[in-house]
């Protein structure tokens, strides 16, 4: 079998100018009869969700691309400043649908930090596991549909399985499969249940299985290293102009992730590597994604020793401003019924200040930037969503693609468009 | 890093071994998967068990609710007329289920255990109106009923919604 030589990244920058995230017919190209004007999507069922992309080709070639976006607009950063500090729990985790643990947790943090809050090591230690599976999670998808899209139809169907069994140990703690909102200010909404722990171990000695499947089943599959290797380049000069985090940035050779550059949650206790990988194209990324969901499983292994010798300890801060009364109180302590009464219909106060907390979510530096008066509501809520600025690097990575190949970047980049539109 | 033919047959093994499997899928209209217990489903509200609604008709419930989409309006008891346990009671109660996001924060803010999510969610309708849920709606007893995973082991002693077990 002959070996093709696999294109080598390039060195230096070539994002496309003047603007960077679109990429313009050369002037020749401009009036040729043989360009043809494409839009692809915001129904096309291989561009994840309602994105609109204006493909210029002249025959397989693509040679101008430009995204448009704004089709799942929710305004829900708007809406959290209508809502009291609780009740905007409710919202992060729906805009980045697919990663929205990590969403939850953004917000969260960023509420802890204005009050000063202490959160309970329990607390700590669940939230890491939670946030690591549901990065197995977001991973899961990524792998499924990228692949799906790649005609690898059978990836799709162990990959949602292996999902489901995450969705399950979700729908065990939570109560529901996915926006949990079970992320409080000061700690978790609930204990843990007593059987989740040997739930979750099943899925820990599972899921390297899983990974080693869907390894044998496209790692070295002819096909598929035929329509990664080598497509949508981006160097790791152009990554960083770009402002890419997450996967797409340590595919293209930067060692930078925010769980180890600056630790939150208890990040400095776990014991895991990131993969960081040369070559920048689709398959590298792929690559980072499946080496990640094995850390991922060994930190989730390593939280679960930690809660094991957890048992009844407090699980929320005992900060009866901000946290709920414990709810056997309200029929026998007055005080409690009315801390119960104003948490719930005016909600708590934060103090003054703006503060910016960045999460390394599955796609990248998930960030939220909140501003407080001081009242009862956010004054602004700003996310900084990994997936827009993943998306802007569409025009770089194509850079002398073809037409099938679009397919297999914009699925590489991974944006989710609740988060890309928000 | 070249792609070797063996490494294609790797692949279909994987597929191959399936065959010897039990299927994972489930028969699902037929076939129920039990819901864990802190599942939240359809709202259900509560009586007492000598008839009494649990419900004060407080609007704490429609206060907490982040999507604004319970609607109360409480009118006091009389002699004549007892309908709940307190001084109060809900007059309407509805829930405009097709705006509910299930974050079950309802059920927490009711001080008097009288709203809870519960197992049911086949809750689809052909029309936006049939979803809102009234009062009677929400006291009846669901006509599909979800089997539940075993409480002791998948739920804490109290749930968070629960002032006395
Ligand atoms: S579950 Fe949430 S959205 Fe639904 S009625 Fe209760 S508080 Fe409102
Ligand atoms: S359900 Fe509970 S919170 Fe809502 S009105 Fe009735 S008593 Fe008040």
């Amino acid at each position: 079998m002959a070996t093709v030589e696999r294109p080598r990244i390039y060195e230096g920058t070539r994002i496309p100018s003047p603007i960077p995230t679109i990429l313009r017919l050369s002037d020749e190209l401009r009036d040729s009869p043989d360009v043809m004007q494409v839009n692809f999507g915001p129904n096309h069922p291989s561009t994840h969700g309602v994105l609109r992309l204006i493909v210029d080709l002249a025959g397989e070639r693509v040679e101008g691309i430009e995204a448009v976006i704004g089709y799942l607009h929710t305004g829900f950063e708007k809406t959290m400043e209508q809502k009291t500090w609780w009740k905007a729990i409710t919202y992060p985790a729906r805009i980045d649908y697919v990663g929205f643990q990590n969403d939850e947790l953004v917000f969260v943090l960023a509420i802890e930090k204005l009050l000063e809050l202490e959160t309970p090591q329990k607390a700590v230690w669940m939230r890491m596991l939670l946030c690591e599976l549901n990065r197995i999670h977001s991973h899961l998808v990524y792998l499924g549909t990228a692949a799906l899209e790649l005609g690898a139809i059978s990836m799709f169907w162990y990959c949602f399985r292996e999902r489901d069994l995450v969705l399950d140990l979700f729908e065990l703690v939570t109560g529901v499969r996915m926006h949990t909102r079970y992320f409080q200010a000061g700690g978790l909404a609930e204990d843990i249940p007593p059987g989740f722990y040997a739930e979750c171990r099943k899925f820990t000695e599972w899921m390297p299985k899983a990974v080693d499947d869907y390894e044998s089943l496209i790692d070295r599959n002819e096909i598929w290293l035929e329509r990664t290797q080598g497509v949508g380049l981006l160097s790791a000069d152009d990554a960083i102009a770009l402002g890419q985090s997450g996967p797409v940035l340590r595919a293209s050779g930067v060692d930078w992730d925010l769980r180890r550059a600056e630790p939150y949650l208890a990040y400095d206790k776990v014991d895991f590597e990131v993969p960081v990988l040369p070559n920048g194209d689709v398959y590298d990324r792929y690559r980072v994604r499946m080496i990640e969901m094995r850390e991922s499983t060994k930190i989730v292994a390593q939280c679960l020793d930690r809660l094991e010798g957890m048992e009844g300890e407090p699980w929320i801060a005992d900060d009866r401003k901000v946290v709920l009364p414990p709810r056997h109180e309200l029929h026998t302590s007055m005080e409690s019924l009315i801390h119960h009464f104003k948490i719930v219909t005016e909600g708590y106060r934060v103090p003054e200040g703006e503060v910016y907390v960045a999460i390394e979510s599955p796609r990248g530096e998930k960030a939220c930037y909140v501003i407080s008066d001081g009242g009862s509501r956010p004054w602004r809520v700003k996310f900084r969503a990994p997936s827009l600025v993943a998306l802007e690097a569409t025009a770089t990575c194509m850079r002398g693609a073809l037409v099938a190949d679009l397919v297999a970047i914009v699925g590489s980049l991974d944006s989710v468009m609740g988060d890309t539109d928000r | 890093m070249s792609p070797q033919p063996y490494s294609s047959i790797k692949g279909f093994g994987v597929t191959f071994k399936q065959i010897f499997k039990k299927p994972i899928t489930q028969q699902y209209p037929e076939y129920k998967r039990p819901v864990y217990p802190r599942f939240r489903g359809r709202h259900r509200l509560w009586t007492h068990e000598n008839g009494l609604e649990k419900c004060v008709g407080c609007s704490l419930c429609a206060a907490a609710c982040p999507a604004d989409c319970i609607r109360v309006v409480a009118a006091e008891n009389t002699p004549g007329n007892r309908v709940s346990a307190g001084e109060r009671y809900a007059r309407i109660y509805e829930i405009n289920l097709s705006r509910c996001i299930f974050c079950g924060y309802c059920e927490i803010a009711c001080p008097f255990d009288a709203i809870t999510l519960e197992a049911e969610f086949e809750i689809s309708e052909y029309s936006r109106d049939d979803l809102i849920y009234t009062k009677d709606m929400l006291l009846a007893e669901p006509i599909k009923r979800v089997p539940v995973a075993d409480r002791q082991l998948y739920d804490t002693p109290i749930p968070a919604y629960k002032a006395k077990s």
